[in-house]
């Protein structure tokens, strides 16, 4: 009687403790696998995110619509090579004088160039913006992830785990800027990484060191020596869709409000 | 992904850059949700619907609609089943979807889906089923031989006790599972409309509205699915339809169509009326793009012709025989409103661009997982599931008391 009583007991525990185990198990090894993947980047030892905060200041007026921003990104990162794949691009703005609505366009993503302009009567102005992830500090995208996979870094970039995001595009939608898309060689999202492995070792993103103009300034946000602080103090500065408080950390010098 | 599907993927791209209109940012040609993302609340609103009509006859006590009260639970089982599949077969990565329930973000709305979803299931309508059934199933037991029996008596949870007092106690826990399950179906579905209502990168779907706009049409949807059901399936068992209760649903499912129409017209207006930065291209997406689904099918066919026949047939003196095929025209058209309305919530915001400039095209594939088929599937399959239940656990055959001596 006793013994049988035991074997209910060992049945009635087994039965509650076993879908408590379950995810935990399934916790555990993930949090196991993690740790070996930070573990395995030890070839960039010396890196210590604390010690960093980045950001990414535009000079709208620098900017000469080549382009190259756009293509390096593609070569550097592997992008799909189709023209619905972008982690940086570039736009041309056209201002009328008579009220007409403002032009936007951005073939290719500014990849191949721009065409001339299909009128040129009444033109205001002209100009070219580059765009990319906002690295926003309070990001909706990480909000919206169900599972966590894009998050914000301790050095203020925001990654997706392509190993991680399930592909339900819900970061695509919450993005307010268009930043993101669905990579249809992973099927996850996709997104501008600042070139976080070239942060890493100490190298500026792709984009900025292939600008023939340095429109893009790269930099640490706090130090006082960054090429950043001094293009945040030497300039008016704006960010996009400010309204929306994602407060972005790519700053834009001379921004119209025609951009948005 | 294979080369193919790359393939075919940027060859339907293409085809969409041609036919934008205006400037869209170069990563929104790509339309993220598609129709399996409008099945998706569309089949859970159903849910909650058809779980609220069943709580008119157990909590408000409106017994003219008790013909349907088991059908309305059956019903919302049937859809709740169905009602994960479309986003399962939305996923990128559909191995990883275990994920949304193991290492939840917190803050998404999303990850809630999987605990939501499992709440309702689990505490209200399959608890509310078995305490509605359990004396059924217990009788049906007896009744039965073989494999039958032991089914019934597997499905009872080997429970045998049908005194007065056990049974008394079954009608009180449905009782109380329907209090709680009132405002679950609420949670369920006001948080399906909060996913998209929660979005402010997204003038379309941002707004506090969205939620009780989509609890609202989904009681309007609910019900009118339970009603057509209970039209089709009575003449099938060689019964007569009840025109008590058939009056009474109708007259429920007008109520119900007048407050969504007032939710939505009160959404409308105050956008019209506030005009912020969003609505020159937000109505010239409505008038281009939108106006055979949200004027015509929407607004006309699926809310006002409806609601004005229900009014006025119900109200006026007709024969039933009139009425019955003026109801049932009307339960087929509200679905199909209803339909459109997540249509254009959900395509909606996403044929316009976040730069407010331009417009864009949804390409509906027929095959593959996010195509026309296997939406259409996923549509029917909850009707075959409902036939089994039925089969199972038949709404109107309550067991001979025979059994009990």
């Amino acid at each position: 009687m006793k013994k049988g009583l035991k074997r209910r007991e060992f049945i009635k525990k087994t039965a509650i403790a076993l879908p408590l185990l379950s995810p935990a198990g399934i916790m555990l090894t993930d949090l196991v696998r993690t740790s070996c993947a930070w573990a395995g980047t030890g070839e960039v030892s010396g890196y210590n995110p604390l010690d960093h905060y980045y950001g990414m200041g535009i000079h709208i007026d620098r900017c000469i619509g080549c382009g190259r921003c756009a293509e390096g990104c593609k070569k550097e990162n592997l992008v799909p090579r189709e023209p619905f794949f972008f982690r940086t691009w570039v736009e041309r703005y056209t201002i009328f004088s008579n009220r007409e609505e403002t032009e936007v366009d951005s073939p290719n993503g500014g990849i191949n160039g721009f065409p001339e302009l299909k009128t040129q009567q009444n033109i205001l102005r002209a100009f070219f913006v580059p765009k990319l992830c906002n690295h926003c500090d309070n990001p909706p995208c990480v909000q919206v992830c169900p599972v966590g996979a894009t998050f914000k870094t301790q050095d203020g970039v925001i990654l997706v785990d392509n190993e991680y995001c399930v592909g339900c595009r819900y970061c695509i939608q919450a993005c307010p800027y268009g930043a993101r898309f669905l990579n249809p060689l992973t099927a996850t999202a996709d997104k501008c990484t600042f070139c976080y492995h070239r942060l890493v070792r100490g190298l500026r993103p792709v984009c900025v060191e292939v600008c023939p103009t340095q429109a893009r300034v790269f930099g640490e946000i706090g130090t006082r020596s960054s090429p950043l602080v001094r293009f945040r103090r030497m300039n008016k500065i704006s960010v996009l869709k400010s309204d929306l408080n994602t407060e972005p950390k790519v700053y834009y010098a001379n921004l119209d409000g025609e951009v948005r | 992904m294979s080369a193919d599907h790359l393939a075919e993927t940027v060859d339907r791209l293409e085809s969409v850059l041609e036919q934008v209109v205006g400037f869209i940012y170069p990563n929104e040609i790509e339309l993220q949700w598609s129709l399996l993302i409008v099945i998706y609340p569309y089949i859970t609103g159903l849910v909650a619907g058809a779980f609220i009509l069943a709580s008119l006859e157990k909590i408000m006590n409106v017994k003219e609609v008790t013909p349907t009260y088991r059908l309305s639970l059956l019903t919302a089982l049937a859809f709740l089943i169905v009602a994960p599949l479309p986003l399962l077969a939305h996923l990128g990565h559909i191995e990883r979807a275990h994920e949304i329930f193991f290492t939840p973000n917190l803050s998404s709305a999303m990850a809630m889906f999987g605990f939501v979803y499992a709440w309702y299931l689990a505490a209200v309508l399959l608890l509310e089923i078995w305490f509605e059934y359990r004396k059924d199933m217990i009788l049906w037991s007896r009744e039965e031989s073989g494999l039958k029996k032991w089914f019934y008596r597997c499905l009872a949870l080997f429970s045998t006790d049908i005194s007065d007092e056990a049974v008394a106690f079954d009608h009180k826990a449905a009782r109380v599972i329907t209090m709680i399950g009132i405002p679950s179906a609420f949670i369920l579905h006001g948080y399906v409309g909060f996913i998209f209502g929660s979005i402010k990168a997204n003038p379309w779907w941002s707004s506090v509205l969205i939620p009780i706009v989509f609890l609202a049409s989904a009681i309007v949807s609910g019900i009118g699915m339970v009603m057509l059901l209970y039209m089709i399936i009575t003449p099938l068992r060689y019964k007569k339809i009840d025109m008590v209760c058939l009056n009474k649903l109708a007259e429920f499912l007008l109520l119900a169509i007048i407050i969504d129409f007032s939710l939505e017209m009160l959404d409308f207006i105050h956008r019209l009326y506030e005009a912020e930065e969003s609505i020159k291209i937000l109505s010239q997406m409505i008038s281009s793009k939108l106006m055979i689904s949200l004027v015509v099918v929407q607004l006309l066919l699926g809310t006002l012709v409806p609601a004005i026949s229900l009014a006025f047939f119900r109200f006026t003196t007709f024969p039933d025989e009139i009425r019955k095929l003026v109801y049932f025209l009307a339960g087929i058209l509200v679905q199909v409103g209803i339909f459109s309305t997540r249509w254009n919530v959900v395509i909606g915001g996403q044929l316009f661009s976040k730069s407010l400039r331009g417009l864009t095209v949804y390409k509906m594939t027929f095959f593959g997982l996010e195509g026309l088929f296997i939406s259409i599937i996923l549509l029917v399959l909850p009707f075959f599931l409902l036939y089994f239940l039925i089969r199972i656990l038949p709404p109107w055959r309550k067991a001979k008391e025979a059994g009990q001596s």
